[in-house]
């Protein structure tokens, strides 16, 4: 099968998952116990107020009515009006998009580049001492919540020895490397422990399959071992896990934009929270579900063109 | 390699647990967790709630080993009395969803057909989600809390657990005892109950455990952006995030919870990682 | 046939395991030499270490364990040699082959690939030649249509295909000796005769030494100049195949023999050894076989019988050997 109607393929099957996404975000709102309306009114409202957000929000009229304008306003790219911010929740969400994407790229990155070279020096070392060191410091790491890590790195980098910004995102391709550095650190400590754990097994795994003893009984040099044979394999696995935990790694860029005020779609997300903002909740809702699918495809494109195997099937 | 890994024989649980230094030292850490969090009177110095405004911010002292918040509370007290609340996270923020979802998953993986092609799209829906999205906007919907809190995860979360379930007893089903209490004509119920379950549900003990550190970590992060525990209430990520505007001149506040966030999720996850290994067939 | 001198001499090869921080003695005092051109058989049940040997031999047991002794390759030891070293021999001088087709080639790599990696690490090679060389190894190893074949991956060959894929990759730098291990357990049984005819014409026309690893002693009948038969680790009885099969002398070898059910008229019971082979730590302080062993004597429980030439060429651990007047006493 081509790679294209592969795409395809994969397109349309995102069609009835993302219609029960739909389903989900709109029964969210409407279905959960509490009126909207009235929380979005705030507590000095009057009964007209409250009508009025009500017609405003279509909460008037049926249910599947409702639904049917939530979903083809969405469709369309009409995601509604924000209340905290008074403007199109669609322009609002174009503007804190970017950095989030930054954000979670930078932090996959440096995932990787923490945990790749330690999952290969934990697997070759199996057992003895720097294995020990490696997974002992990153069981530790998979036990500190988040928004800890970056608090301790706020703390002592940023505000005390004044290494980093405090806060803010930068202008250039270069300052906002330079200002979510510690943002991105904070996820990828956190990622980075479950992507080497799976590596590590995973390269041990591959260490010991008949295809490498195979490969080194014909008397390979090492390198051509470990860099064609075991880690191509190794990857797959691991990118297959790195995909997954991509909700993860979003979960992860909430918190670490509210403890380090990266003004993107968590921060978002949790002021409007706040706010109860609810057409604003949807569309960072529905934007971060966009993304999570975009990533699994992503996801599946890259392991078809890994695998052979996948790649007829 | 077929030779050389021949397991030859199988040594005794207790002995493998007792070999397994990792293990043990969960065991312990949860062990003495579990007692802080039924019996915090009998370990905390003080009242949780006693004000003291002649003893504000204090660093730590023989008086107060983890020093005093802004009202003059015992921080140790505090700390101890939050394990209370962080340890029935750890119940009540998995155990629906462990139910349902090993009661769901185990009839969806027995029965197939129309309910788990719907039970599939369900779970494509959900994992599309980041969980904290999902969990922050069902928080937001019903309002913070702890109670919502819970509704909020087990809402989300028993679809994991169905599918990890799932995949088991369809697994299990491929055995040949399955297919041989079909032949045998047992009912279904019994079939499931008596034969799959059990043997389906290791990976789903191991994972429960593992899960448990999750959730202690997801609700202090909750407590901390404000849509968990709600303060005066002693609990870790609540009081992480009294202490965070003062996390240089008074850093034992946001230090001793954050220590016993790691501690209590290092204990969780060593214990998940050693039954892991105690229950993976070996062969 | 086989000429002169050995190539290979192993001598009183110990390979040890580690698990759970207790050893487990794979192999003790193994000893047998091939010559070139010869094909050894290694006979024993699954876990005897027939495959810890092969491994053992070609360095791959020593990444897993400790391995003391001596293995002799054309004069040189190659135990204490550095890994370095040993590349020069793995794969160019002695090549192997594994049971299972399925899992030993790497199935993200096409089968030119992994066969030219090889010519690549053993041959001067330029590129050309070396996909020269790869057609030409597959032609001979009987893959129809191999040029284009070459970036065709493992999973798109057949079981015995494979094999034959692995036997042309092994064979491709020309090696002096081929360790085979179990190359045909994996197959269908029609495919099976072909393998083996595969790899033994080839060990004749490359004049190469062979050690086959096999659990079937028909095949050893077959195809093999020598053969020794491991158990627990140790040989327990060796020499020339002709010998050895139409006089065992150990007890163990009679009842392998017996296992294979042949020429038996229908509906007789099949036999096998009553019993199973000892876990490696759990040994027996005596003959590891006595207790399965129905011509066990007093100091079988006791001493361990060590290997002993007993005629011209064969050589037999036993304290009571079976002897031609008892016939099938075991």
């Amino acid at each position: 099968m081509s790679s294209l109607s592969y795409i395809f393929k994969r397109l349309l099957l995102m069609i009835p998952t993302f219609f029960l996404v739909m389903v989900i975000i709109f029964m969210l709102v409407r279905l959960l116990p509490g009126d909207p309306a009235i929380a979005m009114a705030g507590d000095r409202a009057s009964d007209a107020d409250i009508q009025a957000i009500r017609e405003r929000l279509g909460l008037t009229q049926p249910m599947l009515v409702q639904f049917w304008l939530f979903l083809s306003n969405t469709v369309q790219g009409d995601l509604g009006r924000s209340i905290l911010m008074r403007t199109d929740v669609a322009s609002v969400i174009a503007d804190r998009l970017p950095i989030t994407v930054f954000l979670a790229v930078y932090s996959v990155v440096l995932s990787l580049l923490i945990a790749g070279p330690l999952a290969f020096v934990a697997a070759l070392n199996r057992g003895r001492w720097p294995d020990a060191v490696i997974r002992t410091v990153f069981q530790v790491g998979l036990s500190m919540p988040v928004f800890y890590i970056g608090l301790v790195l706020l703390t002592f980098l940023a505000a005390q020895l004044r290494l980093f910004p405090v806060g803010g995102y930068g202008d250039t391709f270069g300052e906002r490397l330079y200002h979510l550095f510690l943002p991105s650190v904070t996820v990828a400590l956190y990622t980075s422990a479950i992507i080497m754990r799976n590596l590590r097994s995973a390269i041990i795994e591959v260490l010991d399959a008949e295809y490498v003893q195979f490969a080194r009984a014909k008397g390979l040099p090492p390198r051509l071992i470990l860099g064609r044979h075991v880690l191509r394999n190794a990857l797959i696995s691991t990118v297959t896990l790195l995909g997954l935990s991509i909700g993860n790694l979003m979960s992860g860029t909430l918190v670490t934009e509210t403890v380090f005020a990266v003004p993107g779609m968590g921060r978002l997300m949790l002021e409007a929270i706040f706010a109860r903002d609810y057409p604003l909740i949807q569309g960072l809702t529905l934007t971060f579900a966009l993304l999570v699918s975009l990533v699994f495809l992503m996801t599946d494109l890259f392991q078809s063109r890994l695998d052979p195997r996948m790649r007829l099937q | 390699m077929s030779d050389a890994t021949f397991p030859t024989d199988r040594p005794s649980l207790l002995r493998m647990a007792l070999c397994k230094p990792g293990f043990m030292v969960g065991i312990l850490i949860i062990g003495f967790s579990v007692l802080l969090a039924i019996f915090p009177g009998f370990f905390a110095p003080y009242d949780p709630n006693a004000l003291d405004y002649l003893a504000v911010r204090q660093p730590p002292s023989w008086a107060h080993p983890f020093g005093t918040d802004l009202l003059g509370r015992d921080s140790l007290s505090r700390v101890i009395w939050a394990y209370q609340v962080n340890m029935q996270m750890a119940v009540f923020g998995t155990v629906f969803a462990l139910v349902t979802g090993v009661v769901v998953g185990a009839l969806v993986g027995y029965y197939r057909g129309i309910a788990d092609l719907i039970f599939g799209r369900i779970v494509d829906a959900v994992i599309t989600f980041p969980f904290l999205v999902l969990v922050i906007a069902v928080v937001a919907v019903l309002g913070p809390g702890l109670i919502n809190m819970y509704i909020a995860i087990s809402v989300v979360y028993w679809v994991y657990y169905a599918r990890l379930m799932r995949a088991e007893v369809i697994a299990q089903m491929g055995n040949d005892y399955a297919a041989a209490g079909v032949v045998m004509g047992y009912s279904d119920r019994r079939i499931i109950f008596r034969h799959l379950l059990p043997n389906a549900i290791t990976p789903v003990v191991v994972y429960w455990m593992t899960d448990m550190a999750l959730v202690i970590l997801l609700g202090s992060s909750l407590g901390y952006l404000g849509l968990g525990a709600q303060p005066p209430q002693a609990e870790w990520g609540v009081l992480i995030a009294e202490g965070r505007n003062f996390i240089s001149t008074a850093w034992w506040l946001s230090l001793m919870p954050g220590i016993a966030i790691v501690l209590t999720g290092l204990g969780f996850s060593l214990l998940g990682d050693g039954l892991a290994d105690l229950l993976r067939p070996r062969g | 046939m086989q000429d002169q001198s050995p190539i290979l001499e192993v001598d009183r090869l110990n390979t040890t395991f580690h698990r759970n921080g207790r050893p487990l003695p794979a192999l003790r005092d193994v000893s047998f030499s091939v010559a070139r051109g010869e094909v050894l058989g290694l006979v024993g049940e699954s876990g005897s270490g027939k495959s810890v040997t092969l491994r053992s031999i070609i360095g791959l047991a020593r990444r897993y364990g400790e391995v003391t002794g001596q293995i002799l390759w054309q004069g040189r030891d190659l135990l204490p040699m550095p890994d370095r070293a040993l590349r020069q021999v793995q794969g160019r001088e002695i090549a192997m082959i594994f049971q299972e087709p399925m899992t030993s080639l790497n199935p993200l790599l096409t089968v030119g690939l992994q066969l030219e990696e090889t010519l690549q690490s053993h041959t001067d090679l330029p590129r050309a030649a070396r996909r020269d060389r790869a057609v030409e190894m597959l032609d001979l190893v009987g893959i129809p249509s191999a040029a284009q074949r070459l970036k065709d991956y493992p999973h798109q060959f057949s079981g015995g295909m494979r094999q034959r894929v692995m036997i042309a990759i092994a064979l491709a730098a020309n090696p002096k000796l081929l360790l085979a291990d179990e190359p045909t357990t994996a197959l269908d049984v029609t495919i099976q005769a072909q393998i083996l005819d595969l790899i033994l014409r080839l060990a004749d026309e490359m004049d190469m030494g062979v050690v086959l690893v096999t659990h079937d002693l028909g095949v050893v009948a077959q195809t093999c100049d020598n053969v020794a038969v491991m158990y627990a680790g140790r040989i327990v009885e060796q020499g020339p195949v002709r010998d050895v099969l139409r006089e065992p002398r150990h007890p163990y070898t009679v009842g392998l023999m017996r296992s294979v059910p042949e020429n038996l008229p229908p509906r007789t019971p099949l036999y096998s050894v009553p019993g199973t082979p000892p876990g490696l730590d759990a040994l027996p302080p005596g003959c590891a076989f006595a207790p399965r062993c129905a011509a066990c004597i007093q100091p079988c429980q006791q001493d361990r019988p060590g290997l002993s030439l007993i005629a011209d060429g064969r050589q037999v651990a036993c304290f009571n050997p079976v002897t031609k007047a008892e016939g099938n006493a075991a």
